[in-house]
Order: structure tokens, then C-alpha cells, then sequence
């Protein structure tokens, strides 16, 4: 028998609309891709979904008795990985089938738990690690460069934590970032980098920069130095834009 | 603002804080509700390390660093010959609003020597944390130091400001504080101590009654000891500590192995090494007693006054118990999967989920991430295989080691080899 390729659009929705239409065309060996990495082949039968955000939320309601189950679903599908969307499609029918969402014996609720500690473990890095430089306009900018696309999940904690202060978070990688007003986050995109923030920086900001080196240098004990375990809580992926293992 | 003066005294004044391993900011639960700056209601966060690879979470620096004091234990003591400064009041409140603002740091660790005396020296502490919370509306994570010695009325304010309030009892045993701060009196630690544990006590009974009762150090207090510095076995660290846990309700007590910044008859010499696998191995016990209901008794006793050193405590309470081992994963209860050797409660838990679904096996073990490597010999599970195979404790413990490596190992190699 032929297997079924769903070609969605990369979206959470989109993503949701197809494990919809698995359901309700009752496909048996089905292999949900995105757009962009869609080839088609000779062994498959193409089916377009077109995202429906009723049907979506269909699926979404469908979880709703397994609420941690959802946001490893959610992380999940933030990850960017590959296989993403077969391990999501497989786990979700064991999960529906089985009424049980913690059986890690089941190797997609297994990988679906490991990704979201994965996703968890990166958007709490970025808490730390986001350093934010204060510009002419009053604007506190920061760049990052995450493993995955993290951004729509610390938006919240920043929010609460800088209820005052405008602030954009710029992730390199994916060109886009968070913007807030005092008011509300926007996802926005824009042309931003080192260079133009380097331009646009407040003129007491290479006071703060230096003094955050110093206070790094002077807080740390020469006698009990530990590279290694320095090293494994601050990977070396991470210091180009941490301050204080890479100056101004 | 002089920025170039201000860095010389943060120079100073973090270099002089940095032996208080507290690092803490979690536990509180300031939520930020009137759109001013920063908090605290979530999980602590590092945003650093150091070189020695400590969490940086909180600015930690001392309000000045002249003491009146001569405690030979202390970098700042007053004999000893080193730069002294002292922040105002406004500059530590900048600097703490500028690092939070630049997402640095979740808060400040303000300490101090004590000048003049002890209640003019807390003022000034609690004039920051004051300055903090109404001037710049700011909930970011407070950790004020008490000042041994300072008054019941002052530590009642302290509290209404800051997020935890810690006194650090430096030396276990009251011979050995005699011996190194002639000058305090054991009881001038306590009073501060037994002050925050009755003011949270009453605001938890207020909060009952009276919703809006002010919040008084949400993240409770702490305490540090030095290990290593007076002689003391780890049966009186770890004695004192759990005397603290249950007498003042601390939240922490920490253990900081001494590192020799005097020359003093009293002390290890200059150059000694500090003792970084025994303050380990005191943490690890710690955590025994907190999170997996071990008996301080069972672990260090008049037979066993001290840890071991090449195996970690819990391993060697089992070594001693035999008699209650090998397990069953599939029976035991939580308490009894808490005790076996090599299991965190973290995988406790996960035994305990997985069990639910089907009997586990090695490879069940195995899949859901449980380490085995000492684990096998203390444990039967839905298998005919079984690794102890009566074994002597001693030969077991030998096995264990050469499966092992442990980053300390060559520290308690050190004698077997005559040459490097």
C-alpha cells in the first residue's frame, strides 16, 4: 500500500490540520512534512493540507485532559528537528488511543519528553544568557543565536520581569525578534546586527559592560578554578554575545 | 556619576564578598504587578558561572569592607593590610537597577563589615533593600546578610524588604569560634536567627487571617559554615547543620571549604589545598537528609564520626546495611527506591511512573535513563539476572570503584602513588 505524504505549511496550525485529516480519512501510513522539505516521490500519494484553524483546534481540544502533554507537543514542534511531526503524529494517537500520556515506554512519547527537556533546557539558557545593551533611544536590544526557535516561549518572562523598560530580543539565526512597546511583545522583523546595534549604543553602556567583566573576574576563586565545569555550564556556543567572556 | 571611582570599589568590594557561596534566588514569590521592575516569582536563574564554576545569580558585594573585627578566618579582618572602601547608599542601588536592567543578575547579595557597630552597620544594609523596593519599585531578588549582634527591631524591618536573610555561623562549634573571633559571642549569631524564624512563623499565621499581612523574607533564612578550618570531624558539621534545619527552620545551610587567604598559626597554612571533595561530600549527605529521608544518625555516627572519601555517603551507609538489599524496583516502596545507591530521586520518580504500565526489566531500566553503574548491585528487577551474586561489601565497593572514574579521584589517589 501506498503511504500518504501531507504536505503542510510549517505552522502549528497547519501541523494540527493534518494530524486532523489523518483522523478523518482514516490513513494508515501517513508522513506529515513540511512545505519547504516536501520531494515528491513515486512511492507516495500527495495530500495538500490547507490550514484550518477550526480543525486545528479540534485536535488541540482533543488533548485537553493532558495539559503537559500538550506543551511537549507545542515544544516539540518548536524544535525544528526533522522527524519532528512523526514522532508528534505517533505519539498523539498512542496518547488518544491509550488515555495515557506518561507511558515513556513508547518510544514517541519517549522522544517527544526528551525534545521538550531539550526545548526547556534552551529557553531557560536564554533567560540567563540574553544580555541587554542599552541604546540612545532607550531601548534595551539583545541578539542571540539559540539552538532552537525559543523565542515565542520566553516572551512571557521577559514581559513580566521588564514591565518597564522597552526591550527587542533579536534571534540572528531564525531573522526575527520580540519587540515591546510597555504595553504589548510584537514578533517583528527587521534588519538588526552587531553593527547597528554597536552604532546605536547608549554613551554610559561601556561603563556597565566593563564593570559587569570586572565583576565577573573579581567574584570568581583563583584556588578552586574548575574550567571544565565552567565550560559545561557556559558552552563556548554561547559567548559570543555574553558579555563578559566577549567584550565590547 | 564617576564611573572610574565606582569600578575600583566594586573591584574591591565583590573580591571581599565572594567567600559567601550563597547564591540562591529562588523561593521567593515576588510577582512584578505594578509594571515596575523585575521578578521573582519563578525559578531561580544563573546567568553566569565563574571560572571556578559557581552560579553568578545575584550581585554579591559588601556594603564597605572595613570591619572592626579581627576574626582570623576573614579576608577582611581588621589587621590584615589590604584596600578598604565603601559604597553610598544610591551607588549600590544603581548598580544593582543597571546589571538587572541589562539582564546580568536576578538580584542583590549585599554584605558588610561591620563599622561603628552592629545596628548602625544593618541600618545602612536595610537602607538599600528599602531604597530598592519604594524608590524604584523593584522586585528582584533581595539577600540581605544580618549582622550578628544587631536588634530585634532592625531584623523585623530587614525582612519586610528583603527576600532571604542569612547569618553565617562560619565556625560549627562554639570552641572553635572562640579560638578564631575571640571577639563574638555565640549568642550574637543566634538572636538575629531566632528573630527571622519567629517573624516568619507569625507571618504565616497572619496570612491566614489577614490577607494583605506585609511579606516578611519569603525565601526564609540561611547559614554557611567553613569546613576545614578548626579541625572539626564531619559528624560535628553535619550535626550542627541538622541542629539549624530543625531549630531555626533555615532554608540552606552551606558548606564552604576554607580557602587559606591569612597566614595565622591558628589556620591551615597558606597554600593548602582547599578541601573541595570534602565539602562535596558534606553537600551530598545534605541533600541525603533533605530530599531522601536519611537519619543524620545513620549516616555519621561515634562509629563513623567521618564521610568516606572515594565513595559517596549513600553508597557507604549501604555498604554498611547489606542486610537490606537487593531491592525490588518493582515493589519497593519510594522511601526504600530513594536508598539505593546511584538512584536520584528524579529517577526514583521515574521508576515509579514506569512501573505503573508494565514490570521493568534491565532494559526498562535502561530506556527510561536510570544509571546503572551502581545501582545493579543493590536492585532485582523482572529478570533471573542479578549482578550481586553475594558479594562482600569491601569487594563490591572495589568493583564499583574500578567501574567508576570520579573527576576527584585523583585526590584521594594521591598517597597510593609514588610518583607523578
Amino acid at each position: 500500500m501506498k503511504t500518504q505524504k501531507l504536505k503542510y505549511d510549517g505552522t502549528f496550525e497547519g501541523l494540527l490540520t493534518a494530524i486532523f485529516t489523518v483522523y478523518e480519512e482514516r490513513l494508515s501510513s501517513a508522513h506529515i512534512i513540511e512545505e519547504r522539505f516536501f520531494e515528491p516521490d513515486f512511492f507516495s500519494e500527495l495530500i495538500m493540507v490547507f490550514t484550518d484553524e477550526n480543525k486545528a483546534s479540534r485536535v488541540w481540544e482533543g488533548l485537553k485532559d493532558f495539559q503537559q502533554f500538550r506543551t511537549s507537543v507545542y515544544r516539540s514542534f518548536l524544535s525544528e528537528l526533522p522527524d519532528k511531526e512523526v514522532h508528534i503524529l505517533d505519539a498523539i494517537q498512542y496518547v488518544l488511543k491509550t488515555k495515557s500520556d506518561k507511558d515513556y515506554g513508547h518510544p514517541s512519547v519517549l522522544k517527544l519528553a526528551q525534545i521538550t527537556k531539550q526545548i526547556g533546557r534552551e529557553k531557560h539558557r536564554m533567560e540567563a544568557f540574553v544580555r541587554f545593551k542599552r541604546t540612545k533611544d532607550d531601548i534595551y536590544a539583545a541578539i542571540i543565536e539559540p539552538d532552537f526557535n525559543i523565542l515565542p516561549l520566553i516572551v512571557k518572562h521577559f514581559k513580566n520581569r521588564y514591565a518597564d523598560q522597552q526591550f527587542v530580543i533579536y534571534d540572528k539565526s531564525r531573522s526575527y525578534g520580540i519587540f515591546y512597546d510597555l504595553n504589548t511583545v510584537q514578533f517583528v522583523e527587521l534588519d538588526f546586527d552587531d553593527t547597528v546595534l554597536k552604532e546605536a549604543l547608549h554613551d554610559e553602556e561601556m561603563h556597565y559592560d566593563e564593570m559587569w567583566q570586572d565583576y565577573f573576574i573579581s567574584t570568581g576563586i583563583k584556588s578552586r578554578i574548575n574550567k571544565k565545569l565552567h565550560l559545561r555550564h557556559v558552552p563556548k556556543r554561547y559567548w559570543k554575545y555574553l558579555n563578559e567572556k566577549n567584550p565590547l | 556619576m564617576n564611573f572610574e571611582r565606582i569600578r575600583e570599589k566594586l573591584n574591591i568590594l565583590a573580591d571581599a564578598a565572594k567567600y559567601d557561596v550563597s547564591c540562591s534566588s529562588s523561593g521567593s514569590n515576588r510577582k512584578n504587578t505594578t509594571k515596575g521592575l523585575g521578578d521573582s516569582s519563578g525559578i531561580g536563574i544563573c546567568h553566569s558561572y565563574t571560572e571556578d564554576g559557581r552560579c553568578i545569580s545575584l550581585l554579591k558585594i559588601l556594603l564597605t569592607n572595613h570591619c572592626i573585627f579581627d576574626c582570623a578566618y576573614c579576608v577582611s579582618r581588621k589587621s590584615n593590610d589590604i584596600k578598604r572602601a565603601g559604597f553610598k547608599i544610591q551607588e549600590v542601588v544603581d548598580l544593582t537597577i543597571n546589571f538587572y536592567r541589562r539582564n546580568y543578575i536576578e538580584g542583590l547579595f549585599l554584605s558588610s563589615g561591620i563599622f561603628s557597630s552592629p545596628d548602625y552597620t544593618m541600618e545602612r544594609l536595610i537602607a538599600v533593600a528599602k531604597k530598592l523596593r519604594l524608590e524604584e519599585n523593584f522586585n528582584g531578588y533581595i539577600h540581605l546578610k544580618s549582622i550578628p549582634g544587631c536588634s530585634d527591631e532592625l531584623m523585623r524591618e530587614a525582612g519586610l524588604y528583603a527576600d532571604r536573610l542569612s547569618i553565617n555561623i562560619e565556625i560549627p562549634t562554639v570552641s572553635g569560634l572562640k579560638l578564631l573571633a575571640p571577639e563574638k559571642d555565640h549568642k550574637d549569631f543566634i538572636k538575629p536567627m531566632e528573630k527571622v524564624k519567629n517573624e516568619i512563623i507569625q507571618y504565616q499565621a497572619d496570612k491566614k487571617l489577614i490577607k494583605n499581612t506585609p511579606v516578611y523574607a519569603p525565601a526564609g533564612q540561611s547559614t554557611q559554615m567553613i569546613v576545614g578550618a578548626t579541625g572539626e570531624s564531619d559528624k560535628d558539621i553535619m550535626y550542627s547543620a541538622v541542629h539549624y534545619y530543625s531549630t531555626y527552620k533555615m532554608k540552606r545551610v552551606y558548606y564552604s571549604g576554607y580557602v587559606p587567604v591569612l597566614q595565622d598559626e591558628r589556620l591551615p597554612a597558606l597554600g593548602t589545598e582547599v578541601p573541595m571533595l570534602r565539602e562535596n561530600r558534606l553537600y551530598q549527605t545534605d541533600w541525603l537528609l533533605r530530599f531522601y529521608g536519611f537519619d543524620v544518625r545513620e549516616l555519621l555516627n561515634n562509629q563513623h564520626p567521618n564521610l568516606d572519601v572515594d565513595i559517596d555517603p549513600k553508597l557507604s551507609w549501604a555498604l554498611r546495611n547489606m542486610h537490606l538489599f537487593p531491592v525490588d524496583v518493582n515493589k519497593a516502596d519510594k522511601r526504600m527506591l530513594a536508598r539505593i545507591p546511584g538512584l536520584g530521586m528524579l529517577s526514583v520518580n521515574k521508576i515509579l511512573n514506569a512501573r505503573k504500565y508494565r514490570k521493568l526489566n534491565w532494559e526498562n531500566l535502561k530506556a527510561i535513563g536510570i544509571a546503572m553503574n551502581r545501582a545493579k548491585y543493590f536492585i532485582v528487577c523482572d529478570s533471573k539476572d542479578w549482578e550481586r551474586k553475594d558479594l562482600e561489601p569491601a569487594h563490591m565497593k572495589s568493583m564499583i570503584l574500578q567501574s567508576s572514574q570520579s573527576k576527584y579521584q585523583k585526590m584521594y589517589n594521591k598517597q597510593l602513588r609514588l610518583f607523578n
